[in-house]
């Protein structure tokens, strides 16, 4: 099992490569961050409190949610596969004796790594000193926090396989992209946290896959009993599920697709 | 040239076929429609053989490779390899074999060569001892040395096959497949390839599987050679046997200083003629009839002309002598 660490290894050093794009992209964070932050606090002056959110918890959801953006990367950028797919080279990484998916799980895992800790960890701390955020007061609870992190970064690299594993059949995932990059960050709770939704729609969007790559773990850092089962551990249960969910759903789509579908190219 | 092979089958291939189904025409009025990219091929290769698999482009070469690797599943007939059924035992298949596609490659291209070479390490699980050894080994008949810390995107195409070779051997794989191994290589680096392969074959035993358009592959490393075209075996058996199937003159172009009529001299026919330039299919040796043209007239420039295997395949197929092109 040892290729898996050494895969993920190779992720973190590709992207670390890039230093000034992940120093565009704290800027890019940071200042879409503040926009929000301040459109947040001007709705929260006229209504102290929307379904159990009030504006010290929109702000921190909005720092959360800047701080997993490339994280979880459901806006963006696909993984590589897609292209490998398009181009047949997907091939060569049929013949490793290593399983497809475990593969870019890894390496999107090292990926993920680098983005939280050159990328989110800043962008979240200009959050904390421009703003007033609700931070967890206990080691224990950052430590719940870090581990709903860790299964959103799991999610969204399950989600993200999923987009590109349908070039197989439809050789194209731009069309996928057009509609899950719309809805995606809608349901996430990025552009709104979902509480401000009217319940119904919010009811809605909680049961998709994308509620826990931002909401779940802004409200596991908030402590929120809007979590399923009224607690932390409950959020994280359900992180855990869809997880697991979505990497079976890949694992089963991966079979079928290199049993059914052909590789592109001679 | 004779080499021990043993009883033991590496490939076993029984009436293999693979048929795709193409949807064709507008959306509501669309036709589907089954096309054989590979029928009924039989074929039996042995522990140490090196088999040259030909066929012109289109022939369903690289279906067939698919299939032996396991990313294509066929549609008809059975398939062992290893004595596994590569589309249902593809990952396990993979850790035995070492598979190398001209014109792509397994390297990471952002990494040095060296780091390449260390994942596979990893990804074949071989002992770190062994790994070191085989590198040392293979760095030293591949001359990898001067590049193993160049990124992979900055090695000339002839080094990054030697890399992909050694990438697909630290493992030390009992079948190699190779998909056109010298594509794009000059002279030098395929030279260096079929040695390395030759003795691959003759010290360790490792049965090669290979497909190219490059009749110096196959005159240099193939004793058995297996022509596919339009998906069916066309032929099987000695390089030879194919020679003798199908007369493939080597061709002689002669600039010669001054226009002349098609010139007649004993080992050679005159085929062809533009200008000053003349095609001489040979039937003797080129540097004899060389001489006989040059005693006679003055020659400005010469090149010889081999038969390319395209064009054998194809008039083995057709059953026609090939055209000197």
């Amino acid at each position: 099992m040892r290729v898996y660490p050494a895969v993920y290894i190779r992720g973190l050093r590709r992207y670390s490569t890039y230093r000034a794009a992940t120093l565009a992209g704290i800027f890019t964070n940071s200042v879409f961050g503040c926009i929000n932050a301040a459109v947040l606090l001007a709705l929260f002056s006229v209504r102290p409190e929307i379904n159990g959110y009030d504006a010290a918890d929109a702000v921190t959801q909005v720092f959360v949610c800047q701080g997993l953006i490339a994280t979880v990367a459901i806006m963006g950028p696909p993984l590589d596969l897609g292209e490998r797919i398009r181009s047949g080279a997907v091939g060569t990484d049929l013949l490793r004796p290593v399983p497809l998916l475990g593969w870019w799980l890894a390496e999107d895992l090292g990926r993920a790594t680098f983005s939280i800790a050159f990328r989110g960890v800043p962008t979240f701390l200009i959050g904390a000193l421009l703003f007033d955020l609700l931070l967890p007061t206990t080691f224990g609870h950052w430590t719940l926090f870090l581990a709903s992190v860790a299964l959103a970064a799991v999610i969204g690299f399950a989600l993200r396989y999923l987009y590109e594993l349908a070039g197989f059949w439809i050789l194209d995932t731009r069309g996928i992209w057009a509609i899950v990059g719309l809805v995606g960050p809608v349901a996430a709770g990025m552009l709104l946290p979902l509480p401000l939704f009217p319940p119904a729609a919010a009811d809605v969007l909680r049961a998709l896959p994308w509620a826990a790559t931002v909401q779940i773990p802004a409200e596991v850092m908030l402590g929120k009993e809007s979590l399923p089962g009224g607690t932390v551990a409950g959020g994280l249960a359900l992180q855990a599920a869809w997880a697991a969910a979505l990497l079976l759903l890949g694992a089963w789509l991966t079979s079928l697709a290199t049993r059914k579908v052909v590789v592109q190219g001679g | 040239m004779t080499r021990a092979h043993s009883d033991e089958t590496v490939i076993e291939a029984v009436g293999l076929g693979r048929d795709f189904v193409l949807s064709e025409g507008p959306l509501l009025r669309r036709t589907r429609r089954t096309v054989s990219a590979v029928r009924d091929i039989d074929l039996t290769v042995r522990a140490g053989e090196i088999v040259g698999y030909l066929g012109p482009n289109g022939a369903g070469k690289s279906s067939t490779m698919k299939m032996l690797t396991g990313i294509l599943t066929p549609t008809a007939g059975r398939l062992r390899v290893l004595g596994m059924e590569p589309s249902r035992e593809r990952t396990r298949l993979a850790a035995r074999i070492g598979v190398v596609f001209g014109q792509r490659t397994t390297l990471w291209w952002d990494l040095p060569l060296k780091d390449s070479l260390e994942l596979t390490r990893h990804m074949y699980r071989v002992p770190a001892a062994d790994h070191a050894r085989r590198l040392a080994e293979l760095t030293e008949l591949l001359e990898l040395g001067p590049f193993l810390r160049t990124p992979v995107r900055q090695l000339s195409l002839g080094q990054r096959m030697r890399g992909d070779l050694t990438a697909a051997l630290l493992h030390g794989p009992r079948l190699l497949v190779l998909d056109e191994p010298t594509i794009g290589l000059d002279v030098v680096s395929k030279s260096t390839i079929r040695e390395f392969l030759l003795r691959l074959n003759a010290e360790e035993g490792t049965t090669i599987l290979l497909t190219t358009h490059d009749l110096g592959d196959v005159e240099r490393l193939c004793e058995r050679v297996v022509v596919i075209d339009h998906g069916s075996l066309a032929y099987d058996g000695g390089l030879d046997g194919l020679r003798a199937a199908v007369p493939t003159p080597r061709v002689l172009v002669v600039d010669l200083a001054e226009p002349a009529p098609p010139l007649e001299v004993a080992g050679a026919r005159c085929v062809r003629t533009e200008g000053p330039r003349q095609w001489l299919e040979l039937s003797d040796n080129p540097s004899v009839v060389i001489g006989r043209v040059a005693a006679g007239h003055d020659i400005a420039d010469l090149t010889l002309q081999e038969p390319d295997i395209e064009g054998v395949v194809a008039a083995l197929y057709r059953g026609t002598e090939p055209r000197p092109v």
